[in-house]
């Protein structure tokens, strides 16, 4: 019944189980999946035409000068934040999800808080906080004469900064692995002799590899794309010579290219990723009840308390402090009635950015199930690449073509009815939600793809032989199983959307600015401390989706 | 309506709230808090609506330039002379014959050609830590690069453009290869990793990490409003006019009237008024910039820092040869 991914189509028998209206729908699924893809595309496309035109001597200036240390740089950060993420988001993961100790139930949805916090804001504080100016350090060689700590401006302070901004991937999405099966997937090890610890590791990591991974791919395409915490940080990337093509430079071509550089390298990883677990199937056996949690013994269970508390601490608590405390500083100055019509863009946009990329990220997953085929992998891995280019670049390849429209079509609209204006779809809304659904469907698609994997095709069956359609059996049968990855994937499209800055800048319509372009504003002319509020406004509104998902976590339990 | 409605609700929603002939629409690179009070003022005296999108110089001038002659926006605005030039090379500025611009706008800190015009004045200057550094022992940018200033220098990152058009006229002046050793030198004498602010750099040099550093004055004002305690001064190199080092960095914030602009004359107008005596202080004084109008007196603070020669070389070189200033930095390992 299930079929090995990166096979070859079906031979129709297997899926189509009548008539050629069956046959039109496997046109219908397939179609869409690539129409999506080739959405994806557009700004791949824009990118590669740019190599009709190849500037040779910023090519050779970059590989000669730039490119050596920051391939250095870049595979040392993919490293160090892959491990700190990993270690970080299971650990806490696990503890939360299967074990029980004080203070688990505030953990449990605390822990996903830093998702609100924008990773060039913790960047920013970790450098005011622990360089040789700041507080510590100056305490520390005034104090104590003690001098010749490391520096927090290195690689080592990135990967320290990144891994506390982005383990929530991974604590979020494997916790819904380890809460759906860890507890039965143990107790079956713990049958068969094996002790609590070899369980883990030799059964439950295991079964969750398929969501670790999601999450871990998650947090290293933002690594690989980011741009402002590289910037805070002066450490030079991959992503940051792609910058310097462009606004140093002045080649967009040749940033262009070094970008489709990089989309390729993650679609290698990802095509790699994928074919070592290509044999491996991860349905679960059947539903699994309220797990009895591990009663830790009193000194593990404090243990358990301290070190999430203290990962709260540093990735939220010491950041959101910080930002408090600038804030109570010029709120006076900068805090007005526009931030109303800042937070409520901010929502807005979030809101229905989210909305799209779920609904998007539903059908391409379920396109994969209905339609399994190399030519539907290879299609899912094309549309969800956009997360990994960086954001400028996306937004201008985005930008590229949809101008070129306008230009057509308001030369048809002048001509045909006298049509006056300068703009048809950009600086619309409309714009501005498609480059979001092409920049964050990586984040949807994560949590929905491996969500579905867990539901066992038995099921699909099943209600088949009942005489169910396809649209009945999502509705009905899949869904409500999969509203744990549902409420995933919409948080984290949303606080992902609100912290966005490149495209919200380059595609908003006039008078549309977010918290996201205030924090640009304030932080474009190097006002940290101004830029405070519309961050800490931008983690309050954050907020609202990470408590909707320990709501409904809360009410889903009963 | 020929079109399904809600597709046109959606798509016409930006269109409807379209510019009137009368207003002016801008592309800004300057931050909006340092723009908006002009504008409102703007408005107030003389009823013209302004309507403004802020986002960063590479991204606004792509947009322009995919925008063609459907763009909505009227002018430019942006920050330092290598930009402008960008937009001006790249074919998205249109000149302007303008009395009012000649008047105000002195000939080094605007476009030869008319397309673009220096609307404030920013120094890149020296700031040293008082208790460590005697005056006398400073008097250029090139002689931060003697050896005597080894481990005591901080520097900005070299992605920032204001170094990479400091880099550039010293390009200029002293020609490549003395340039490049010159930040070589540079690049020697730091005593840590250049830092991604000018106001970081200043912190490291009054807490003793290194002795100076070299800023834009408004970043100092804006610090020792903050940090009044800070032991830190500003000085003011290549004073000595007969050299051929003569005069202190500066750069502009400008604008330009875009190409395709659907109201030159309103932009026209706007820069106009930017440039006159009404709205220079404001422009200036809001960032504790100096005015571009010579009739034009800094705000006090800005004034309290003393008065300075400038380097009176076109802005413009800071664009033609930003691309060689930044190999430049590349090769000598400045990040």
């Amino acid at each position: 019944m299930s079929v090995p991914e990166g096979s070859f189509p079906l031979p129709a028998a297997a899926t189509a189980v009548t008539a050629p209206q069956k046959r039109f729908r496997v046109d219908g699924w397939v179609l869409f999946a690539l129409l999506l893809a080739a959405l994806v595309l557009v700004p791949v496309v824009v990118s590669l035409s740019s190599f009709a035109r190849i500037d040779g001597s910023i090519l050779s200036h970059l590989s000669e000068f730039v490119l050596p240390e920051l391939l250095v740089n870049t595979f040392w950060l993919l490293l160090g934040v892959g491990f700190g993420v990993t270690l970080l988001g299971v650990s806490l993961a696990w503890l939360v999800a299967m074990c029980e100790f004080p203070g688990r139930r505030l953990f449990d949805w605390a822990l996903l808080l830093p998702l609100a916090l924008p990773a060039y804001v913790t960047a920013f504080v970790a450098i005011d906080l622990l360089d040789f100016s700041g507080p510590l350090l100056s305490w520390l060689r005034e104090g104590w004469g003690i001098t010749g700590l490391p520096e927090v401006r290195s690689r080592g302070g990135v990967v320290m900064v990144l891994s506390l901004a982005l383990y929530p991937y991974v604590y979020l999405i494997s916790k819904n692995a380890f809460a759906t099966q860890g507890a039965m997937a143990l107790e079956a090890a713990q049958s068969l002799g094996l002790s609590r610890t070899q369980g883990f590791v030799r059964v439950a990591l295991p079964m969750a590899r398929p969501w670790i991974v999601a999450g871990l791919m998650l947090a290293l395409m933002e690594t690989l794309a980011d741009f402002g915490t590289m910037a805070i940080f002066n450490i030079d990337t991959f992503t940051t010579a792609i910058y310097k093509a462009w606004y140093s430079l002045f080649s967009l071509p040749a940033a262009a290219q070094l970008a489709s550089v990089l989309i390729l390298f993650v679609l290698v990883v990802v095509v790699l990723e994928q074919r070592s677990r290509a044999q491996m199937r991860y349905a679960a056996v059947g539903r699994s009840g309220v797990s009895r949690r591990i009663v830790l013994s009193p000194v593990m269970a404090a243990l358990a308390c301290l070190y999430s508390g203290l990962v709260l601490l540093l990735a939220f608590g010491v950041p959101v402090a910080q930002l408090v405390v600038w804030t109570l500083d010029v709120a006076v100055q900068d805090l007005d009635a526009r931030y109303w019509s800042f937070a409520w863009h901010s929502l807005i946009l979030s809101g229905l950015g989210a909305l799209l990329v779920v609904v998007f990220s539903v059908l391409l997953a379920y396109a994969g199930r209905q339609r399994p085929s190399a030519l539907m992998r290879w299609t899912q891995r094309l549309a969800t690449l956009g997360y990994a280019f960086p954001g400028a670049v996306l937004a201008v390849g985005l930008f590229i073509p949809v101008a070129a429209l306008d230009n057509a079509l308001i030369d048809l609209a002048r001509d045909w009815f006298g049509f006056q204006g300068t703009e048809i779809f950009k600086g619309s809304l409309l714009v501005m939600l498609l480059a979001y659904l092409v920049r964050f469907l990586a984040v949807g698609f994560g949590p929905m793809d491996s969500g579905l994997q867990r539901i066992t095709r038995n099921v699909d069956e099943a209600a088949r032989s009942l005489g169910t359609r396809t649209s009945r059996l999502l509705a009905r049968v899949h869904l409500p199983m999969l509203r744990a990855s549902l409420s995933t994937a919409a948080a984290l499209a949303f606080v992902d959307i609100m912290k966005e800055m490149p495209i919200t800048l380059m595609t908003r319509p006039f008078g549309w600015d977010t918290l996201a372009v205030r924090v640009y504003e304030m932080t474009s002319e190097g006002q940290w401390e101004r830029a405070a509020l519309p961050s800490l406004a931008i983690v309050l509104v954050g907020l609202v989706p990470i408590l909707f998902l320990t709501w409904r976590a809360d009410k889903l339990r009963c | 309506m020929t079109f399904p409605p809600l597709m046109a609700a959606l798509v016409l929603a930006a269109t409807a709230l379209s510019a009137s002939a009368e207003d002016v629409v801008v592309y800004s690179a300057r931050a909006e808090q340092l723009i908006k009070p002009l504008f409102d003022a703007y408005t107030r005296d003389t009823g013209v609506q302004i309507k403004f999108i802020t986002g960063a110089e590479g991204p606004l001038m792509e947009r322009l330039k995919a925008e063609g002659q459907n763009t909505p926006a009227d002018m430019l605005l942006t920050v330092d002379a290598g930009n402008l030039w960008q937009a001006s090379h790249q074919g998205l500025l249109r000149p302007v014959q303008s009395k009012a611009l000649q008047d105000n706008v002195p000939a080094h800190l605007r476009d030869p050609g008319n397309e673009w015009f220096g609307l404030s004045v920013r120094a890149r200057t020296i700031v040293y830590n008082t208790t460590m550094v005697k005056p006398s022992e400073l008097s250029t940018y090139e002689d931060l690069a003697d050896p005597k200033w080894k481990g005591r220098l901080c520097l900005r990152t070299a992605k920032k453009v204001y170094n990479q058009s400091l880099v550039a006229m010293m390009i200029t002046e002293h020609g490549e290869p003395k340039t490049e050793a010159i930040v070589k030198g540079w690049v020697n004498n730091l005593a840590t990793a250049p830092f991604a602010d000018d106001t970081k750099a200043m912190e490291a040099v009054a807490n003793r990490q290194c002795a100076a550093t070299v800023v834009n004055t408004y970043y100092y004002g804006r610090l020792m409003a903050t940090q009044p305690k800070y032991p830190l001064a500003i000085f003011w190199p290549n004073q000595n006019l007969t050299s051929k080092e003569a005069g202190v960095h500066v750069n502009v914030s400008g604008a330009g009237v875009t190409r395709h602009a659907k109201n030159p004359a309103g932009a026209q107008k706007l820069i106009e008024w930017l440039s006159s005596d009404r709205a220079q202080n404001l422009f200036a004084d809001n960032n504790l910039e100096y005015p571009v109008n010579p009739k034009v007196k800094p705000a006090d603070t800005v004034a309290a820092w003393g008065s300075f020669q400038p380097n009176l070389i076109n802005v413009k070189e800071a664009g033609s040869l930003q691309a060689q200033a930044v190999k430049l930095m590349d090769r000598v390992g400045y990040k």
